[in-house]
């Protein structure tokens, strides 16, 4: 079966594992680096990072860049998508990837506006 | 799949990829498709989360505030260390997940069982992890006040900047009003406990106690609760209309109605996903203790179930993100 199909480089090819055993182990090691730096920042919240980039704070930016760089391995490697066939990776990625942001973006978007109409309306909500 | 295998003479009559156009068995693909629908589900929920925080951006509850609770550590602060645990745990049964597949792999049955047996017990203890969390979140810690338009009043001494409970400070007023029961009255309608404190014990507690500020939802300029003068305060506890201890679906006393729901119900969904993961982990397990995939001959059900798992603890990276840490 899949058992000889494994992948075991990771990092594109920086970190090579002698087995799919030892490439879980390391995935997990960098998993547990990646949490330990979100739970640390999340406890400190550094005043650099508390500045503003496209309305969201940078350090929620960096939460989130960090969790997808987690669901990227946790997928790749533990899902064995890196395994796949590109057409089933593809069919499965996919329409995450669009149709996700998309999502999000729109009612981000119009959530915003609703913040604003409500901000600057004549009925207060504060009452 | 095998037996159309064998029925065709000859391979040019196969697809390019072959019988198994992408390599994938048939109940591997669907697992895979349903693990597709099941995200854009969480994405739903998730987004709408997103949808009502944008909405109420300056005035959502900060979660260092909401979630301080360590077992064993009783009134120490200890925001996310505890949710960091859980997280931990969940990835490390991912790990033995995995593990539990490549043995599979390998046919080692000794080792599958091994690995199963770790898997269910982290998560169970993360199962177990949630429902304390929200054993403390529904109890609530300091208890806080609700004016006519759903504003949550929480109470701060003026000086140190610590959170007050309206339990401590309010006076017990004596009070012919009880518990609503649906034997008394007309409609047979009954009401929930009342709160340990009552509304005007709370109010003449307030004014008794000189030292003792309103915080209200609203945040400022630095994204901290918006605290009032000691004269404000006076004014601004005249619109208290409920006592809020704790939280339910219709009003918790950490701020925004809408920030309990959510979590009900996104953490609830998750923990529903790994309850579910748990129950069928048990049922592979015994089939790998009974023998059934080492004489099927392989142990895919192992790695389709695994699928699941690690799927679940995809979704809690996400789950913990958007709820603990932005």
């Amino acid at each position: 079966m899949a058992a000889e199909g494994h992948k075991l480089a990771i990092f594109r090819g920086l970190l090579k594992f002698k087995s799919n055993q030892q490439k879980i182990w390391g995935v997990l090691i960098f998993l547990s680096i990646v949490t330990t730096i979100e739970v640390a920042l999340g406890i400190i919240k550094p005043e650099i990072l508390m500045g503003s980039f496209l309305r969201m704070k940078i350090l929620n930016w960096i939460f989130i860049i960090l969790t997808l760089v987690k669901a990227y391995y946790i997928a790749w490697d533990f899902m064995h998508i890196r395994d796949e066939k590109n057409g089933f990776k593809n069919a499965i990625v996919l329409p995450l990837i669009i149709l996700i942001p998309y999502l999000a973006f729109i009612l981000l978007i119009e959530a915003d506006y609703i913040f604003e109409v409500m901000k600057d309306g004549f009925v207060s909500w504060n009452f | 799949m095998e037996v159309t295998a064998k029925a065709s003479v000859n391979e040019s009559q196969l697809w390019g990829g072959g019988n198994k156009p992408l390599n994938a068995s048939y109940g591997k693909m669907m697992m895979w498709f349903f693990i597709v629908s099941d995200a854009l589900t969480f994405t739903g929920f998730l987004v709408s989360y997103g949808f009502s925080r944008f909405k109420n951006i300056n005035s959502w509850p900060i979660a260092d505030e909401v979630f301080t609770h360590f077992p064993f550590l009783h009134g120490v602060d200890a925001p996310m260390y505890y949710v960091a645990l859980m997280t931990f745990v969940l990835i490390f049964s991912s790990v033995t997940m995995v593990l539990a597949v490549d043995a599979g792999h390998h046919m080692q049955k000794a080792k599958v069982t091994f690995y199963m047996l770790l898997t269910i017990i982290g998560g169970a203890i993360f199962v177990g992890s949630q429902a304390w969390e929200w054993k403390n979140f529904i109890k609530g810690e300091y208890g806080a006040l609700e004016t006519k338009g759903g504003q949550i009043l929480q109470f701060v001494n003026a000086e140190t900047g610590k959170r007050a409970a309206i339990q401590e400070f309010a006076v017990g007023i004596e009070t012919d009003r009880t518990t609503h029961q649906s034997s008394n009255g007309i409609w047979y309608e009954n009401e929930t406990a009342l709160p340990t404190v009552s509304l005007a014990g709370v109010k003449e507690g307030f004014v008794a106690n000189t030292d003792l500020v309103i915080r209200t939802q609203q945040l400022d300029e630095k994204g901290q609760k918006t605290v009032l003068t000691r004269e404000e305060s006076l004014l601004k506890i005249e619109e208290s209309m409920y006592v809020v201890e704790g939280a339910n679906l219709i009003r918790n006393e950490y701020g925004n109605r809408l920030f309990a729901d959510f979590f009900f119900f996104i953490t609830g969904f998750h923990g529903f996903h790994v309850l579910s993961g748990v129950v069928i982990n048990i049922i592979i397990f015994f089939n790998v203790i009974l023998g059934t995939y080492e004489r099927r001959g392989h142990y895919e059900m192992v790695e389709k179930v695994g699928l699941y798992w690690h799927f679940v603890d995809l979704v809690w990276v996400f789950v913990f993100t958007f709820f603990y840490l932005v």
